[in-house]
């Protein structure tokens, strides 16, 4: 491989991806874009409580109704026992997710699915949605995670005793579980410390935003079979669930993954998907099923809001000697929120030897939430990195500075377990420190914020298949929804491995009946696990097609070497001959052995831990409390960016998400539980004249488990934004605001009483 | 419900199409016309993801009844290529990578051009004003912005 | 389901036979920005929708009398690029071209605007004011009246069953006079007014204040006449003392809710600081 001689050809460029050309025509295929002969509308019927026992539901008005061809409630589903399976880093459960889907017994949230129908047209469909009769007898709800922890709550769901304390409790709560973890003796650390400060902070439950909402296309055929077409973040995700759900056979269930529109996690679960398949299995015909932006924001997972309390030890020279910290998040109304990775990544960043963190993981009546960006991860870091900032300002250090004294390094026991190996985190401090954002001068009532975050990264589950066309064009397929140009990185990792030109690569994403299991686009591990199978792939051909140019050349597979794309006779004594091109080779196939073609499929292992480092300038008006976001800059490790401008982009969108949550954004809910902003206007996402550029510096540290020191990139730049912009407001008005967003009311409000 | 008929120009081609009176100009370019370039990221005008002209106007075709369109032009993504050449704010958009899911693009696109015809040399500020009803969530906008602004420049040049 | 029906007339006379004819059944369709939203979410549900935008009455601007009559159905964006009334009443082409973004301005209008009968409607400040007044026709025919005169509280209007708004007529603006409108927002973009509020007034020669006028949106009911802020800038030079006076009678006049965009102790205060901010633009176009 080319990586191994040094010089690289194609990653680190920024070549125009291939799947481009269909994205800025509009020919390209996203999930409501398909149409099929004599497809029906699907449509569901949402509950306007937050919280209400279902006493019956009569959908024979709506069934009786011209046009409407099917009708279904979660009788119609396949009966579900409680089982648990991973999901990226959130676990869901099947009885869960089945009733989340359909509502059985009780619904839970405003929003949440009672009965579908579908039906000739949308307005047919609307109709009838309005004629199904349910009978709901309403319940107290709860929407806050501190009022749901109190003893007095209304109580989600009578079988939930909190798991991870002993005794088991006998009396069920809305806690589903309790997370610890601790390293060392906070005790005896903060008995050390010169300087403790703690904080508690809010956060509020923020919704993914992609601007696609769900949308899915099925059709069941009288013999059992379906084709699913939908935008996922994971087609072999969706089979395994919609199979299970609809008690269906895997090889029966052919899903389609269509251009995707955004999903940042949100599109790692299902939701529409199930209930297009039954509805188009009870209607005999095809089905497609589209959000409102209204459904995706009162039904699709938004990610945890939750109160959190951090408290951290240092000596004088500013050395953390403990860190503490209580995590309570908002699962929504059925089991699991992110709190375990939330936890773990608390303090991660840091060489701390007494780590003592609390999790707990709360259901309240509102929408499930769903893996977004670095699940748990950005709530946790901006308390700690808050409280840091403090520290800094107390101790009269620089905030980098303090970073760069206790950051973890090589060989750093991480507090969540394991020992690092090779990270960036110290570089991006570096780095941070040395561009000219960090020192360029301010105005009146501006100020400057830094803050980092860690994440893991994650591997998996990654199949590729490599078939080489007579032409010598390469046709490369691999399981993974393409969200933000990961086609174009697997043809650039592809054609640098085989040492030809990636225009001559065409990457798609294969159907479930094409390829083996691949698990999700999510957690970072496209670039990295996907891309190894592409890695790996790419090899066998060379293998293959160095086993061909022996047997043209009647030498030995031995003096056969492959080279800038060309196979070569390994030196003198393997004979004279002319280099081959795969072209040249791929033309002969058929007469020395038939069709080239090689499939990897891969458990990708050894992701390596991403950091990130944020300085962000704001301005602030004094009299009505708005935020102007001045400058911007985020440094990363990426490892190795395979695309750079698509890491690049990845960077600025995650920051931009990241200022949004922590200015404007937010779920608001009023007196009866219902969701009061389900819609852009009201749920504040930045708009272009919100933003300055924002830019961007890549460090590549590489990660030594991956052939080209890939650590995976979407994840981290979600983390630092939240506590870069509350520092850089504290700076500013010398008020630190903790209750998030940090909206104009707010701000006027802690202004007022500050002064 | 009688259906109402239309007679237009969508893209220089004129068409015709029936609509039901509540059916939007998004639903009917998608729906009757399939043209699915154009998208519905909210329905309420808040995204911009459906972007067309009409008038020589740039709106939200979710905000519009198809029966309005009756003797007048839209204009849509599918228009915007010339023939097998791309225009050049889509050249720009591809070479400064100022897309990943590619959702919103369409409507940044036609936002983009009807910005270009009027101003041929808007500010970086005026660019991000002129954009702010079209959201994107995956950029963080600064690579669209990018695009517009060197393509207005290149355009000056030509 | 009911039937909708869509007409499109070409005259006033017209459409109000069509509105008369259906009652409250009946919307008229200017920009759409409201209506077809409401439409969407199955807020309304009318019989016929009346779109008045092929009447050359209401989408045309014209000067009169040194002033100018605007098309009650003239988009954001049409407006934006008159001169003469950029030049007369800048106040009130900013307000209007707030509203929303680039798409929302190619339709929205101040017909529809003011009809809306929205608290938070940006263009109606502006346009109390600038003592805009409005032609309105109706099966009786047609009368005329000012603006302020219109909303009743939130969605309601004085405009009778088959009545319609024509156009508005801006007055010659005086010498040594100047109008402007500011709004909060928590974006810079894309939300409805917190508080919003229009001034608009006249200097002497000496630069003292002769003459002023000033409302507020977004904080009562319906849009607010501060005559007390007018009076605390009439007969003084928009000095430290006089803003003050006027951020005063502005926070007195509020009598806001609580909701998802702001708190009635946000808006009262942000009220003061705009009307405050609005004076002194309007001052500055002014004195030229
Ligand atoms: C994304 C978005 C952002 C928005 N932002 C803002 C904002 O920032 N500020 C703001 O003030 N508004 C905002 N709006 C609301 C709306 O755009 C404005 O109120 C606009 O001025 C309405 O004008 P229109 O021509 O579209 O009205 P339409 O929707 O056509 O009509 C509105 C109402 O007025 C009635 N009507 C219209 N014309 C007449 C007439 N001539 N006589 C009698 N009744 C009539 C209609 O029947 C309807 O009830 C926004 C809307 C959207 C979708
Ligand atoms: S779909 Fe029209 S603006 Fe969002
Ligand atoms: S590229 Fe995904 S929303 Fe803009």
């Amino acid at each position: 491989m080319t990586s191994e001689n040094g010089e690289l050809k194609w990653v680190g460029k920024s070549p125009i991806r291939p799947d481009g050309a269909d994205k800025v025509t509009g020919r390209a295929k996203f999930g409501a874009d398909l149409m099929l002969p004599g497809m029906l509308v699907g449509k569901v019927l949402r509950s306007p409580h937050a919280h209400a026992k279902i006493k019956s539901i009569d959908t024979s008005k709506a069934e009786a109704l011209p046009g409407v061809k099917a009708v279904v409630t979660s009788a119609d589903m396949a009966e579900m026992q409680p089982e648990w399976v991973a999901a990226g880093e959130v676990q869901i459960n099947f009885l869960d997710l089945s009733n989340n889907i359909l509502a059985s017994g009780k619904v839970l949230y405003d929003g949440h699915a009672v009965a579908a129908v579908a039906a000739t047209n949308s307005a047919i469909a609307n109709a009838a949605l309005e004629l199904i009769e349910v009978d709901y007898e309403v319940l107290p709800h709860v929407i806050d995670v501190e009022e749901a922890m109190a003893p007095d709550a209304p109580i989600l769901h009578d079988d939930m005793f909190t798991q991870g304390v002993t005794p088991t409790p006998d009396k069920p709560s809305n806690v589903f579980k309790e997370v610890d973890i601790a390293v060392g003796d906070v005790e005896a650390g903060f008995a050390k410390a010169d300087l403790i400060v703690e904080r508690s902070f809010k956060t509020a439950a923020v919704h993914q935003g992609y601007i696609e909402p769900h949308a899915a296309v099925a059709s069941f055929s009288e013999d059992g079979q379906a084709e699913l077409w939908c935008c996922t973040q994971g087609h072999f995700t969706v089979r395994a669930y919609c199979a299970k759900l609809l008690g269906m056979d895997l090889s029966d269930l052919r899903v389609t993954a269509s251009e995707i529109g955004g999903g940042f996690g949100g599109k790692t679960t299902v939701y529409l998907e199930p209930v297009a398949l039954l509805l188009s299995r009870k209607a005999g015909r095809p089905v497609r099923a589209v959000m409102t932006r209204e459904e995706v924001f009162r039904a699709s997972g938004p990610t945890s809001g939750a109160s959190t309390w951090a408290k951290i030890g240092v000596t004088k020279d500013g050395k953390i000697v403990a860190g503490e910290a209580i995590l309570k998040y908002q699962a929504g109304a059925f089991a699991s929120s992110p709190i375990q990775p939330g936890c773990m990544c608390a303090f991660a960043p840091y060489d701390v030897e007494n780590v003592k963190v609390k999790g707990y993981d709360v259901v309240s009546n509102r929408p499930k939430v769903a893996a977004y960006r670095a699940p748990g991860a950005p709530i946790s870091e901006h308390a700690v990195e808050s409280v840091l900032d403090e520290i800094a300002k107390k101790l009269g250090i620089d905030p980098l500075e303090l970073r760069e004294k206790n950051a973890a390094k090589e060989g750093t026991n991480a507090a969540y377990g394991p020992k690092f190996g090779p990270i960036g985190f110290a570089d991006t401090l570096a780095a941070a420190k040395a561009h000219p954002h960090y020192s360029a001068p301010l105005g009146p009532n501006q100020g400057r914020g830094v803050a980092s975050g860690f994440w893991f990264n994650i591997g998996g589950e990654s199949c590729a298949t490599l078939n080489v066309g007579e032409d010598g064009t390469l046709v490369l397929a691999t399981g993974s929804p393409d969200i933000g140009g990961s086609r174009a990185s697997m043809a650039i990792m592809a054609a640098e491995t085989l040492g030809i030109d990636v225009a001559d690569v065409r990457p798609i994403v294969a159907d479930t009946a094409s390829l083996g299991y691949t698990f999700l686009t999510g957690g970072s591990r496209v670039t990295f696990a996907t891309g190894m199978a592409v890695i790996e792939a790419s090899k066998q051909v060379i293998e293959t097609l160095r086993e061909r140019a022996a047997k043209i050349w009647d030498i030995s597979i031995d003096a056969v070497i492959w080279e800038d794309g060309f196979a070569k006779p390994a030196g003198a004594n393997a004979g004279e001959f002319e280099p081959m091109s795969l072209g040249e080779i791929a033309a002969q196939a058929g007469k020395t052995g038939g069709p080239i073609s090689a499939n990897s499929s891969i458990n990708a292992e050894g992701a390596g831990p991403g950091f990130g480092t944020h300085i962000c300038d704001v301005e602030v008006d004094l009299e009505t409390g708005a935020v102007t976001v001045l400058r911007y800059t985020a440094v990363q490790d990426c490892g190795k960016a395979i695309h750079k401008a698509y890491v690049e982009g990845q960077i600025q969108g995650g920051a931009a998400q990241g200022i949004g949550w922590a200015l404007n954004e937010e779920y608001i809910y009023n007196d009866e539980g219902r969701l009061d902003n389900p819609g852009f206007l009201d749920y504040r996402i930045p708009v272009a004249s919100d933003l300055p550029m924002i830019d961007t510096v890549i460090v590549e540290v590489a990660n030594p488990n991956h052939p080209y020191g890939v650590r995976g990139v979407g994840e981290v730049p979600i983390i630092p934004p939240m506590a870069a912009v509350g520092n850089a407001i504290d700076s500013a008005i010398g008020v630190r605001m903790t209750d998030l967003p940090m909206s104009p009311p707010k701000i006027l409000a802690a202004l007022d009483n500050g002064s | 419900m009688a259906k109402i008929h239309v007679s237009t120009t969508v893209n220089g081609e004129p068409t015709e199409f029936l609509c039901e009176p509540q059916q939007t100009l998004l639903d009917v370019l998608r729906d009757e016309l399939r043209l699915t370039g154009s998208k519905e990221g909210c329905a309420t005008g808040d995204c911009g993801a459906c972007s067309v002209t009409l008038y020589g106007r740039l709106i939200c075709s979710c905000l519009a009844l198809g029966a309005e369109a009756e003797g007048h032009e839209i204009e849509t993504i599918e228009g915007m290529a010339d023939g097998d050449s791309f225009h050049p704010l889509q050249q720009k958009f591809l070479e400064h990578a100022a897309l990943q899911c590619g959702i919103c693009t369409p409507g940044f696109l036609v936002a983009a051009k009807s910005l270009l015809e009027r101003n041929s040399d808007p500010s970086e500020t005026e660019v991000r004003y002129w954009l702010a009803g079209n959201l994107c969530r995956c950029t963080g906008y600064d690579k669209i912005i990018r695009a517009v602004l060197e393509c207005a420049a290149d355009m000056r040049g030509a | 389901m009911n039937a909708l029906t869509y007409e499109s007339p070409g005259s006033v006379d017209e459409a109000v036979k069509l509105l008369a004819a259906a009652g409250s059944d009946a919307k008229i369709l200017a920009g759409g920005t409201d209506l077809l939203v409401q439409l969407r979410m199955g807020m309304i549900k009318p019989a016929l929708i009346v779109d008045v935008k092929n009447i050359s009455e209401t989408t045309v601007i014209k000067e009169e009398s040194g002033g100018y009559r605007v098309g009650s159905a003239v988009s954001g964006a049409e407006l934006g690029e008159h001169d003469g009334m950029n030049n007369t009443w800048p106040g009130v082409v900013e307000a209007l071209e707030l509203i929303g973004s680039t798409q929302i301005q190619g339709r929205a209008s101040m017909g529809g605007n003011l009809c809306n009968a929205s608290p938070a409607a940006d263009a109606v400040p502006a346009m109390i004011p600038a003592d805009a007044v409005c032609t309105i026709a109706g099966p009786d025919g047609r009368r005329e009246a000012r603006v302020e005169d219109i909303v009743t509280g939130p969605g309601q209007t004085s405009l009778k069953a088959g009545e319609m708004v024509v156009d508005f007529y801006f007055p010659p603006r005086p010498a040594r006079s100047g109008d402007a409108y500011l709004r909060f927002i928590p974006r810079t973009e894309m939300d409805i007014a917190v508080v919003g509020a229009g001034i608009s007034l006249t200097l002497d020669e000496a630069g003292v204040c002769s003459a002023a006028r000033v409302a507020l949106g977004a904080v009562a009911a319906t849009q607010l006449v501060v005559e007390d802020g007018a009076a605390a800038l009439i007969g003084s030079t928009l000095d430290d003392a006089a803003l003050e006076k006027l951020d005063a009678a502005a926070r007195a006049a509020c009598r806001p809710i609580d909701d998802k965009r702001g708190t009635i102790e946000y808006r009262t205060k942000v009220a003061g600081v705009l009307a405050r901010r609005a004076a002194k633009i309007a001052q500055q176009r002014a004195e030229g």
